[in-house]
């Protein structure tokens, strides 16, 4: 087996191992719930950035060199807690904390960078103009660190993105990296009727980005969208990822029931035989 | 740092608050390797002109896009930057409120916004572009240190101290060109530590931006009228000096308040609601900006109008003195 296939595997059972996490956590919350849909939306991608893009070392969190990865989407935290835990920030036990009172880990995440959530968020739009100024510090220091920024489709509804998708082009930002996790739906319904966004790659493209398309559940495809060589310089890159919300668990995929929701035993038990190895 | 003697002041006096700003900022960054200072196309407005020239590398324009500009600072400041940001104040406060409250105060970022022509200063502009309600909303957001200058060596000292202040501040600026002058020589300035610029026994007056030099002004004409008013510099509305006011309540029969802000929630309120917790406070008479959108005009006009000029609040004081009630602005403005 090549390194490459070997790191597909890798990815893919961390993946897994990812999505049975964020549900046992969603169980955990008990009657609290949790934004569990969208956290599956964004599994792959975490699992992609973390298991295997991203500079980053557990042990050294505040590391000048790190790549900066900052959720956006705070209602994605579940794909994101679960990727810490996968690389070291976070233990099992710690895990079990989720919503609990006096948590690290809040229901949306709440800035600890010893721990390796870099931000606050929750409130959606703001994480692109932080990215500006992360990549920017390390522009002119001259680092050679990336910073992810990680976004929702839906999201994408807020002004503050577009001011800050404007003004990263004008700052050649081309170590900022912004991700869409398109996976189509927005709190009430379809993002095609709530608020119609036409075609994100014309848009950012329009907004001066390379722009990579690419399907958000294809391990290897997002591999390469992070690290094939970038097709134009001094620019950042926007990888829009086609997702599908809830995905790995059949009864919520493309289910908006789950963008927030609770999970009995029944159904926790029911997910989890979808995701045996 | 910039030498406070009656020649600066005559010149910050005459450059305005923001021309001081500008003018204090490259001072004071010169020195200092891990500053950034970002304006929202505003450069010339905040008298960074020079600066930008002297300092490109410390400098960034964000163009008309206040929340992106919070956002940036937010993240420059999580590197590592002790960042300054520009804008008029009342579009720093609203425009970018919930960057200020998640950035600076939830996430307490070191970014410190420099909140230009607070108040009426700009006049003829209209209430788009007047700070009545900034203090009131940076005052509520936790964690969020505020202050406002009562003068051009105030401004100086302020920005003095924030290059080794850490953690997020609101700095509201007021008054505009040839702005009265409160102090011409140095004297100690700590955040959060107010100034008793004037002793007196009868009434204790609390004033903060432009509003202290005519609370000066009035203490005066009330002396001359046989009434001993002290005056103290609130330039720190938060974190509040409330020993400052306990000793007020102490020996005064009645606490004034004086602002170039709505009546609501800015420095009256935060004094009120220390002197409340107290009890047996005196009377509380606030001295601002009515509770409602007022016509354009100079800003001299505008003073004038609200009865924010020394004699007048001199004569506002006398009247609640001798009545019952604190209400003496309001009914008078609204008359009007």
């Amino acid at each position: 087996m090549g390194e490459r296939e070997e790191l597909i595997n890798k990815l893919r059972a961390m993946a897994k191992r990812m999505r049975r996490t964020a549900l046992a956590m969603t169980l955990g919350a008990g009657p609290h719930g949790a934004h569990v849909g969208p956290s599956l939306s964004i599994i792959d991608i975490c699992a992609v950035l973390y298991g295997g893009v991203m500079q980053i070392d557990p042990r050294n969190p505040l590391w000048t060199e790190r790549d900066r990865f900052l959720l956006s989407k705070g209602h994605g935290a579940l794909g994101l807690y679960t990727a810490l835990a996968e690389t070291g920030f976070f233990t099992r036990e710690e895990l079990n904390t989720f919503e609990t009172p006096e948590t690290l880990l809040s229901g949306q995440p709440a800035m600890c960078v010893e721990r390796g959530i870099e931000i606050s968020s929750g409130s959606l739009g703001l994480g692109l103009s932080i990215g500006i100024g992360v990549a920017l510090a390390g522009k002119k220091a001259q680092r050679r660190y990336n910073t992810y920024v990680l976004m929702g489709d839906g999201e994408c509804n807020e002004g503050a993105v577009w001011e800050a998708a404007m003004a990263a082009a004008h700052f050649k930002l081309d170590r900022l990296i912004a991700i869409i996790d398109a996976n189509g739906l927005q709190s009430d319904g379809l993002c095609s009727t709530v608020m119609d966004m036409v075609s994100h790659e014309a848009k950012w493209r329009s907004f001066g980005w390379e722009t990579r398309c690419v399907d958000g559940h294809d391990v290897s495809a997002l591999l390469d969208a992070f690290t094939a060589t970038r097709k134009t310089p001094n620019c950042p890159l926007v990888v829009i990822a086609t997702t599908v919300k809830g995905r790995g668990v059949s009864f919520m995929e493309n289910n908006n029931e789950w963008h927030h929701n609770r999970l009995s035993q029944a159904q926790y038990g029911a997910a989890l035989q979808e995701l045996a190895d | 740092m910039l030498p406070i003697n009656a020649s600066n002041a005559r010149l910050w006096s005459m450059l305005g608050s923001r021309g001081t700003f500008g003018v204090a900022m490259l001072e004071a960054a010169g020195g200092a390797e891990n500053i950034m200072v970002l304006t929202a196309d505003l450069s010339v407005t905040s008298g960074l002109e020079r600066f930008r020239g002297a300092h490109p590398d410390k400098f960034l324009n964000v163009g008309i896009a206040e929340q992106n500009m919070i956002g940036i600072a937010a993240g420059l400041a999580k590197e590592g930057y002790n960042t300054f940001v520009t804008t008029f104040s009342n579009f720093a406060a609203m425009r970018s409120y919930e960057q200020i409250r998640l950035h600076l105060g939830y996430m307490r970022l070191n970014v410190k916004v420099i909140g230009l022509a607070g108040g009426m200063a700009m006049g003829h502009f209209g209430n788009t572009h007047y700070g009545i309600e900034d203090m009131a909303l940076m005052r509520a957001v936790p964690g969020l240190t505020v202050i406002a200058p009562a003068d051009g060596a105030e401004i100086v000292k302020t920005v003095d101290a924030l290059i080794t202040h850490q953690g997020p501040v609101f700095v509201r600026l007021t008054g505009a060109m040839n702005n009265p002058i409160v102090y011409a020589e140095d004297y100690n300035f700590t955040i959060g530590k107010a100034v008793r610029l004037r002793q007196g026994t009868d009434v204790a007056i609390f004033a903060c931006g432009t509003m202290v030099f005519e609370s000066l002004v009035a203490a005066r004409n009330l002396e001359a009228q046989g009434v001993s008013a002290s005056v103290t510099n609130m330039h720190t509305l938060k974190p509040l000096d409330t020993d400052a006011i306990e000793e007020a309540c102490s020996y005064a029969a009645l606490l004034v308040t004086v602002e170039e802000h709505g009546v609501i929630g800015g420095l009256g309120g935060a004094v009120a609601e220390c002197a409340a917790r107290r009890g047996g406070a005196p009377r509380q008479l606030f001295i601002g900006l009515p509770d409602r959108f007022g016509k354009s005009g100079d800003y001299k006009y505008l003073l004038q109008k609200y009865g924010l000029t020394g004699e007048q609040i001199a004569s506002n004081i006398m009247a609640t003195l001798g009545s019952r009630t604190c209400n003496v602005p309001e009914s008078r403005v609204m008359a009007e």
